[in-house]
């Protein structure tokens, strides 16, 4: 269970978050969506202490997070560029976060041959330190290394931007195998209203760092995002 | 667009660049340093082109203005070589330019012209312009004056080129080496003598007004030379693809059996092995062993005294200390984020890194053993020093980081030395008791007792400092805790 209780964030009197009550029980797929700006990643970085927020704070599994570090046994996140080390081959990088979670190297063996359609044979065995992947590649390993142990909280921001078609549709399939199987609390951040619906049992709408809906999904729900999103206007007060 | 207009449009963008670069504080900072810089340069020029001619004239009174001449060509090869070392092709954001309707020639000339504003060059005028006053004053010929000014001004001004061009073609820098090369065994074997070259060379500006125009041309073609060479190189696959080098992988199982810290250091080592800028701080590590021979052969008189022996004793065996522990931990900048959200205590963390520091410095300290061929007491103010860095500097070093917040960006080797840090003022305080304590600690033991008596007390406050390591490690960690937001923003790239 996350739980999010008054939190807000503000840079020099600009709030970019300012959520009231936002309960996520385990085993949830949460979905994340808002246009730039929302406070998506920024929520994100709260709940792994990455920043600290303006008031309020999130507890994870009633542990908070900016007083506690024990969430970090059972939390794991791919957030950007900096979740990965860029002088490691994937399989040293691989090696270390299974290390580091104290996960048997024949684990992370066996994670991997279940991940090889998701590679798609682009990752393993490459000779190549992750500096000199492709961004989409990079994504792939940093994306892979979350399920190192599987951690009972996964967080992916904008897991779907940068990879190719085929490999999104790998992505999504995976996330939604793991979301089905109901003990892993997965919280996805996109842009892409297909993929995240499609994968999500429950979708929250984010707006300058508000929670504008917060919807269990069925067959309706993508268009009612749709529609959502299409009427946007620009708001003056912005800018 | 008129190519006048366009060099304005590019200036403007190089003045919004510098003024709303993230850093701008600490640019400022720097400018203000080099400024003062340049200004002590400067006074220096205005001094040496004023007496320049004096001297010369109480060296060589027969011939005043031909020693000058012959000696020229010292002060050239210099200015290449300070040149090669720190000036740089000026770096024009050219990525977004690329695709615009401008033509590449005139990105070029823009690089170029403002290679032509570095201080490298302009400083020079401080030199000139009294030297041609006093020459001018001098029973010369007056024309010949002027050509002879002129034309060594262009030779100056054309090294300007020939480093730019040298800095980035090897085949450049290869014939101009290889033209060092030859000069320097000529005047080895004695085959021909550059002073008489030199004394010929630039004595014909003065007798010859046309050579002037050799100059002008060896100018041209260097400027029509580089610019030709930077336009065949402006393409983005070119200078900014990413040359993949193939990976090794070495298991350093022996590191396993070291639990939590072990997975810590074979990271450390592997970030070591393979990343330019952290090869250059452990070889400053290696310079800085041989850094005592200065002090300890009483090569220079003000090095003689016994607490400069403390200062290279510290120095000789803490060169990995200061270089590579000294920027703990932007060395993980690039991954910061990662390492806070992974099930890593900061304790750990820091025992790691001050192991890889111990280990370093006791490593030095065995390689320092051959100072002990020059007395016991030479070699005492090796371990002496060897006792401190291990003993409190290592936590200094350590306790300094909290306050670093200077990401480096590992995979370049430039700006190894001299980093911004360098203002950072916290960290010089910090950085002060790493050198300056030491030395007071023996002088106040030699004060007591004697030389030796300074060295015991600095090896006891050591083995207290080794000592109370944990506690030390836990109060350190708690700054970083406290620190951990604020270096998580400021290792954000910046764009």
């Amino acid at each position: 269970m996350i739980h999010i209780e008054q939190l807000s964030k503000s840079y020099s009197g600009t709030t970019v978050l300012d959520i009231e009550t936002l309960q996520i029980p385990s085993g949830t797929a949460l979905g994340l969506v808002g246009n730039n700006g929302a406070g998506k990643t920024t929520l994100f970085s709260c709940l792994l202490d990455l920043i600290k927020p303006t008031q309020g704070h999130i507890t994870n599994r009633d542990l908070r997070v900016d007083q506690s570090e024990a969430w970090k046994d059972f939390t794991s996140a791919f957030i950007d560029e900096s979740f990965l080390i860029g002088y490691l081959t994937p399989e040293e990088y691989f090696s270390l976060i299974a290390s580091l979670r104290t996960v048997p190297q024949s684990e992370v063996d066996t994670l991997m041959e279940e991940l090889a359609p998701f590679f798609n044979g682009e990752v393993l065995g490459q000779k190549k330190y992750l500096r000199d992947f492709s961004k989409g590649n990079q994504k792939k390993v940093g994306i892979a290394a979350t399920l190192i142990g599987k951690p009972s909280v996964v967080v992916l921001d904008e897991p779907f931007a940068n990879l190719d078609p085929t490999t999104q549709f790998r992505l999504k399939d995976l996330l939604k195998k793991i979301a089905s199987q109901g003990d892993t609390t997965l919280l996805v951040s996109s842009h892409d209203l297909n993929h995240v619906t499609e994968v999500c049992k429950r979708i929250v709408v984010l707006s300058k760092g508000k929670v504008i809906q917060d919807l269990e999904t069925n067959p309706s729900t993508l268009a009612a995002l749709e529609t959502y999103f299409a009427q946007q206007v620009p708001d003056a007060s912005i800018g | 667009m008129s190519p006048i207009k366009l060099l304005a449009q590019f200036f403007h963008l190089e003045r919004k660049d510098f003024l709303r670069s993230p850093s701008f504080d600490t640019s400022l900072v720097i400018l203000i340093l080099m400024g003062l810089g340049a200004l002590y340069f400067a006074v220096v020029f205005v001094g040496l082109g004023i007496g320049i001619y004096f001297i010369a004239e109480e060296v060589a009174p027969q011939n005043p203005f031909g020693w000058i001449n012959q000696g020229i060509w010292v002060f050239w090869l210099a200015d290449l070589i300070f040149r090669y070392m720190g000036q740089k092709m000026p770096i024009t954001k050219i990525k977004p330019l690329l695709s615009m309707p401008i033509s590449k020639s005139n990105i070029v000339v823009f690089s170029m012209l403002k290679s032509v504003v570095s201080p490298f060059n302009w400083l020079y005028l401080f030199l000139w312009i009294p030297l041609y006053v006093v020459l001018l004053q001098q029973d010369l010929d007056p024309v010949g004056v002027t050509t002879w000014i002129l034309g060594v001004s262009v030779l100056f001004l054309a090294n300007n080129f020939l480093n730019l061009w040298a800095n980035n073609s090897p085949w450049v820098f290869g014939i101009a080496f290889g033209a060092l090369v030859i000069a320097g065994a000529g005047k080895y074997f004695e085959l021909f003598d550059l002073k008489a070259v030199s004394g010929g060379l630039f004595e014909a500006f003065y007798q010859t007004p046309a050579t002037l125009l050799a100059a002008v041309a060896w100018l041209a073609f260097l400027v029509w030379g580089s610019h030709r060479f930077f336009l065949a190189g402006m393409f983005l696959d070119d200078r900014f693809s990413v040359k993949a080098e193939v990976a090794r992988t070495t298991k350093m199982a022996w590191l396993d059996s070291m639990g939590r810290m072990g997975i810590f250091l074979k990271n450390d080592l592997r970030l070591i092995a393979r990343n330019k800028r952290a090869k250059m701080a452990v070889l400053t590590g290696v310079f800085f062993l041989f850094y005592g021979l200065l002090f300890f052969t009483n090569a220079i008189e003000v090095y003689q005294g016994a607490y400069w022996k403390v200062f290279a004793g510290i120095f000789v065996t803490g060169g990995f200390l200061f270089s590579f522990g000294g920027f703990v931990p932007s060395w993980d900048s690039s991954y910061y984020p990662l390492m806070m959200t992974q099930k890593i205590t900061y304790a750990d963390y820091l025992k790691a890194k001050w192991w890889l520091i111990v280990w370093a410095t006791l490593a030095s300290t065995v390689l320092a053993s051959f100072y002990a061929l020059m007395g016991w007491e030479v070699y005492l103010a090796v371990l002496a020093g060897a006792a401190y860095n291990v003993g409190i500097n290592a936590h200094l070093v350590l306790l300094g980081g909290a306050f670093v917040k200077t990401p480096i960006d590992l995979t370049s080797a430039k700006k190894a030395f001299g980093d911004k840090q360098a203002v950072n003022l916290k960290t010089m305080l910090i950085a002060l008791p790493k050198i300056a304590l030491p030395m007071g600690i023996y002088a106040l033991g030699q004060w007591i007792w004697d030389a030796q008596g300074g060295y015991l007390l600095l090896i006891g406050l050591s083995l207290l400092g080794f000592g109370l390591r944990n506690p030390v490690l836990g109060w350190i960690e708690r700054i970083y805790k406290k620190e951990k937001y604020d270096t998580i923003q400021a290792y954000k790239p910046k764009s």
